[in-house]
């Protein structure tokens, strides 16, 4: 099919994808999204979700067996682990890794960057992003971030350590603890180079769905993913700057003995000079990034779950319109929430009541969403695929995390379970988990379009996808427990409470999962190298799913469409769309792919 | 050589990648397309089932759940505003596991239900404006009630004021220790500032001794709360951030440096009274038939347990965030008096040695040579040691 595609080459619009490309310009500086999209993957995804997950497991281990001596600490810790026992400074060194790696690196640029770049043109039917230098710079800058990251865990005094959200004095004072010396300013560095390679990203990202949609492609035909990565740019171009400035006032306290965020101050015997500056502020900062970012990493990751479900479902997506306003609805609340994270940081009482109204308005678009996706599955025939399950799987996650959500999000209720193990258990599941099956499911669904047509296989997905759920639910759900009988997070051991001993077992139990869960993704790393280069080819549209990017070759060309570009004539959801005397629009097959002109006899769907 | 080594180990990992490269495009030729991959009935149907047994799953590890873990759940609220706290959550949590119950079944019933077969044909329903407005007006009417009553706890828990006699108490964070005063006779606390802190004379919170109103402040280790009273905590915090958690009081706030925050509570349970909750009780039994398995495998920190209300550290905060603590104990009026009038005050620690020049610390040495330290000298003298040690690290 594809061979003869490319003998039949009419109107030559040349993109100059004939002449030979390097190994350089190929693989390394590409240019081309799909290829961007790889890196980001692999960049992303596989290596630094590699690193992140470890670390995650290897705390739990000190979590469930405290002061146990394990020759794995040895091995990877090295002199944080005399004797095999791991440290408490490298403890709290891993979960601030474990948080910035998973959130910044794997779920906003893996995913993010994975997904709108192999998507948006292929979807939108541009032949690249509007900028492709600016592309590939993006991706390099993130490159260079993630070097830098990866170098900071192996100076002197350890990385950064002063959890994902580095709190200043903790963070600011070399002398409050070890990693706040190197390891935190270069944890400084790497974050303000990948806000610039967001910032770039993002940007090219609106500019193309904006200006580069093919003819027909009104903005009320996008999939529903474009529309997720389109509002993802536009939030992150929104918050990220604001975190930049954050990050930048925190390096001139630090190095330039400014006073924003710190004063009054008596540390190891002596008063520093600071004076007026407050810690509140910058929690201000932060969390006027950190609240959208969560939606940075959850909207791209429904958006694939909304087109994955539709086409798997055979049905069109239900209520197309109320998921349009539902991702708008949350991108705008999204940016008037942050102090539900400060209910208790000392700011005025006053706040957090109008934090409490915004926060819990966010649930409404949620709910809807949720409901959307139910009815989605109803009266289907639904193909399950593992992207399907895993977006099957998002669903249930996002509504158990999500529903604990009323309860944080209460200003009142807040007061006795904030930074408890039940706020871990909350935002794992609605961002953490939600997002990486959004991110599995994509992996599963566009593999084909990634790797020229080879298709990863289905039954280790399968493992992966049940092993994946039932530990996730295993780790996070008796997790609620742990948080409601007040072991706070961050606690190297518990062994200091006695009221805490009785909850050892459960910790060991969540471990077990956890590890468990870890094996399975190998099953997944596996499974997906493998695929790569041995994957059986499916057939050009393999998921009979009627988007744009499954009419290009399944070969690489510069250009994505060997002719013309495709011309759009309806939405993207025209699955198992009858006549009115219940006959298929195109005969012998249940989807009308968005290039195929309207029928006689047949009505457009006025979403 | 090092540098050679590690030059040498990058030009062949840059030369395996290349290679890789290669071997995948030449992967790349001769395949054929096969449906394989794609899920086919028996597929759909095993997977269906699967979805039917997640339900099942879901459902079985809440109930394992609550039936296991209930009781490590906190005791019953032990503040005035608690009992409120805890009756909201409790509704809270009903209307989660009415709405979870429902949706995780519908999800996955559906996923069962509906698990595709060849020739099947879907129902193609795009839109339908009653059902898209139904649900979206329940949660708003659900959510207006929580955000109401939630609202109006919130604003009469953060109301600190200073109505009804409330006893002033000062909650101070450093790493990685609490330390308490006492606003004294006077119950007002005296002005401080880190600014101010002298170790060499055992003014370690950096009180004002000029301000009158310190002088009668009593600083303690351990935490004494009469029953019955509001006790309004001003919090300050000399290093970085903490957060002092009252879990069995539901009580939290921040400690920022550069800042004073407040909270405010009435204990309403005393400590011997909580001991005796069958609760409390049943907890402290399970525990300590943990401790005695660790005592008899000869592991530290197994002492037999007895249940005391605790302030916790609940903000990062470095090495020992982990075992920042300090105990509280809530005791009759009669029974606090007697405490509070057997401490020392600020003026009888660290002022009184104006006329003499004499150090306190060297006071307390003496003193704890001599063996005439009383009982309650003994927090002074564990401040005091503190201060000497951190004299001693510079």
């Amino acid at each position: 099919m594809s061979a003869i595609a490319h003998v039949d080459d009419q109107a030559h619009d040349d993109h100059g994808h004939h002449h030979k490309e390097t190994f350089i310009t190929k693989y390394i500086f590409s240019q081309d999204h799909k290829m961007i999209a790889k890196q980001y993957l692999i960049t992303g995804v596989l290596v630094m979700g590699f690193i992140g997950i470890a670390m995650s497991l290897m705390f739990r281990m000190q979590l469930a067996w405290p002061g146990e001596s394990f020759s794995v600490f040895q091995a990877l810790l090295g002199k944080w682990a005399p004797d095999g026992v791991m440290d408490a400074d490298v403890y709290l060194a891993l979960i601030t890794m474990h948080g910035t790696i998973m959130v910044f690196f794997v779920l906003t640029a893996g995913l993010s960057g994975t997904f709108s770049n192999l998507l948006i043109p292929l979807q939108i039917g541009a032949r690249d992003m509007a900028s492709g230098f600016l592309n590939m710079l993006s991706f390099w800058l993130f490159f260079v971030s993630t070097v830098i990251m990866v170098i900071s865990l192996f100076v002197e005094a350890g990385p950064a350590a002063a959890g994902w959200t580095i709190y200043p004095p903790l963070s600011a004072l070399p002398m409050a603890q070890p990693g706040s010396g190197m390891g935190m300013t270069l944890w400084l560095v790497s974050m303000a180079i990948f806000i610039a390679s967001s910032l770039l990203g993002s940007l090219n990202y609106i500019v193309t769905v904006l200006n580069l949609r093919t003819k027909g492609m009104s903005m009320t035909r996008l999939p529903l993913t474009i529309w997720a990565f389109f509002v993802t740019a536009i939030i992150g171009v929104i918050s990220f700057p604001v975190l930049l400035s954050a990050a930048l006032l925190l390096i001139m306290d630090r190095s330039f003995g400014t006073s924003f965020f710190l004063s009054d101050i008596f540390i190891q015997g002596e008063v520093l000079h600071y004076q007026g500056g407050s810690p509140v502020l910058y929690e201000h900062l932060f969390w006027f990034l950190g609240h959208p970012e969560v939606y940075i990493v959850l909207l791209p990751a429904l958006g694939i779950t909304s087109e994955v479900m539709s086409t798997n479902a055979r049905k069109p997506i239900f209520g197309y319109r109320a998921m349009v306003a539902s991702i708008l609805a949350i991108a705008f609340l999204s940016t008037i929430v942050w102090g539900h994270h400060m209910f208790i940081s000392g700011m005025n009482p006053f706040l957090g009541s109008v934090f409490t109204f915004t926060t819990l308005l966010i649930a409404i678009p949620s709910a809807v969403k949720a409901f959307n996706y139910i009815t989605t599955l109803w009266k289907g025939n639904l193909q399950l695929n593992p992207a399907m399950l895993f977006s099957i799987g998002l669903v249930s996650t996002f509504i158990t995390g999500g529903l604990t959500g009323i309860i944080l999000g209460d200003s009142t209720l807040d007061i006795n379970v904030h930074d408890t193990y039940f706020v871990v258990a909350h935002f794992h599941l609605v961002m953490g988990i939600s997002a990486l099956y959004g991110l599995f499911a994509g992996v599963y669904h566009w593999f084909p379009k990634m790797f020229y047509g080879r298709m990863m296989n289905k039954n280790l997905g399968y493992i992966h996808f049940w092993v994946t759920a039932v530990c996730a639910y295993g780790v996070f759900f008796p997790m609620h427990f742990v948080g409601m009988a007040g072991v706070p997070r961050r606690y190297y051991e518990n062994t200091a409470f006695p009221m805490f001993d009785e909850l050892t077992n459960v910790q060991v139990l969540m471990t077990v999962f956890a590890l468990i869960a870890g094996l399975a993704q190998l099953v997944f790393v596996y499974n997906f190298i493998s695929s790569i280069f041995y994957g059986e080819k499916g057939p050009q549209n393999p998921w009979k799913s009627n988007t744009l990017e499954w009419t290009a070759p399944q070969e690489h060309i510069h250009g994505n469409w060997p002719g013309k570009i495709p011309e759009v004539h309806r939405w993207a959801y025209d699955y198992s769309k009858t006549y009115e005397n219940g006959e298929y629009i195109i005969e012998g097959q249940d989807f009308v792919p968005q290039h195929i002109p309207l029928q006689d006899g047949e009505e457009e769907m006025h979403h | 050589m090092t540098t050679l080594l590690i030059l040498t180990v990058l030009v062949l990992v840059a030369i395996a990648i290349w290679q890789m490269t290669k071997i995948f495009e030449l992967s790349q030729l001769g395949a054929t397309a096969t449906n394989a991959q794609i899920a086919n009935d028996t597929d759909n149907k095993n997977n269906g089932y699967l979805l039917f047994g997640f339900l099942i799953f879901i459902y079985g590890i809440t109930i394992f759940s609550f039936a296991k873990y209930t009781k490590v759940l906190l005791p019953e609220a032990a503040s005035a505003h608690g009992g409120e706290y805890d009756t909201l959550m409790w509704v809270s949590f009903a209307i989660i596991f009415f709405v979870q119950t429902i949706t995780q079944a519908l999800l996955h019933y559906f996923g069962y239900k509906y698990r595709g077969e060849e020739g099947k044909k879907a129902l193609f329903y795009a839109d339908n404006d009653r059902l898209e407005f139904i649900w979206t007006i329940i949660p708003v009417i659900v959510l207006a009630g929580l955000i109401i009553w939630g609202l109006y706890s919130w604003t009469n828990i953060m109301d600190v004021n200073e109505d009804d006699d409330p006893l002033i108490v000062e909650l101070y964070a450093q790493q990685f220790n609490w330390t308490a005063r006492y606003g004294g006779q006077d119950n007002v606390l005296g002005d401080a500032s880190v600014r101010l802190i002298d170790i060499d004379r055992a003014n370690v919170l950096g009180l004002d001794e000029s301000d009158p109103n310190a002088g009668d402040d009593v600083i303690v280790k351990e935490l004494h709360l009469p029953v019955g009273r509001k006790v309004n905590f001003y919090m300050r915090s000399q290093d970085v951030l903490h957060s002092a958690y009252m879990p069995h009081f539901r009580a939290q706030m921040n400690c920022v440096p550069g800042m004073i925050t407040q909270f405010s509570f009435t204990p309403t349970i005393t400590t011997e009274e909580m001991r005796l909750k069958p609760d409390v009780v049943d907890k402290v039994k399970r525990t300590n038939a943990i401790r005695a398995e660790k005592a008899a495998s000869g592991d530290p920190n197994s002492d037999p347990w007895e249940f005391d209300y605790v302030l916790l550290c609940n903000k990062i905060c470095g090495r020992s965030h982990y075992n920042m603590q300090m105990k509280i104990i809530v005791e009759t009026e009669e029974e606090y008096n007697k405490w509070i009038a057997e401490q020392s005050t600020f003026a009888e620690t660290v002022m009184k040695d104006e006329d003499t020049k004499e150090s306190p610390v060297e006071v307390a040495l003496e003193e704890e040579a001599e063996g005439t330290a009383e009982k309650p000298e003994e927090q002074l003298e564990e401040m005091v040691e503190e201060a000497q040690q951190e004299i001693d690290k510079e």
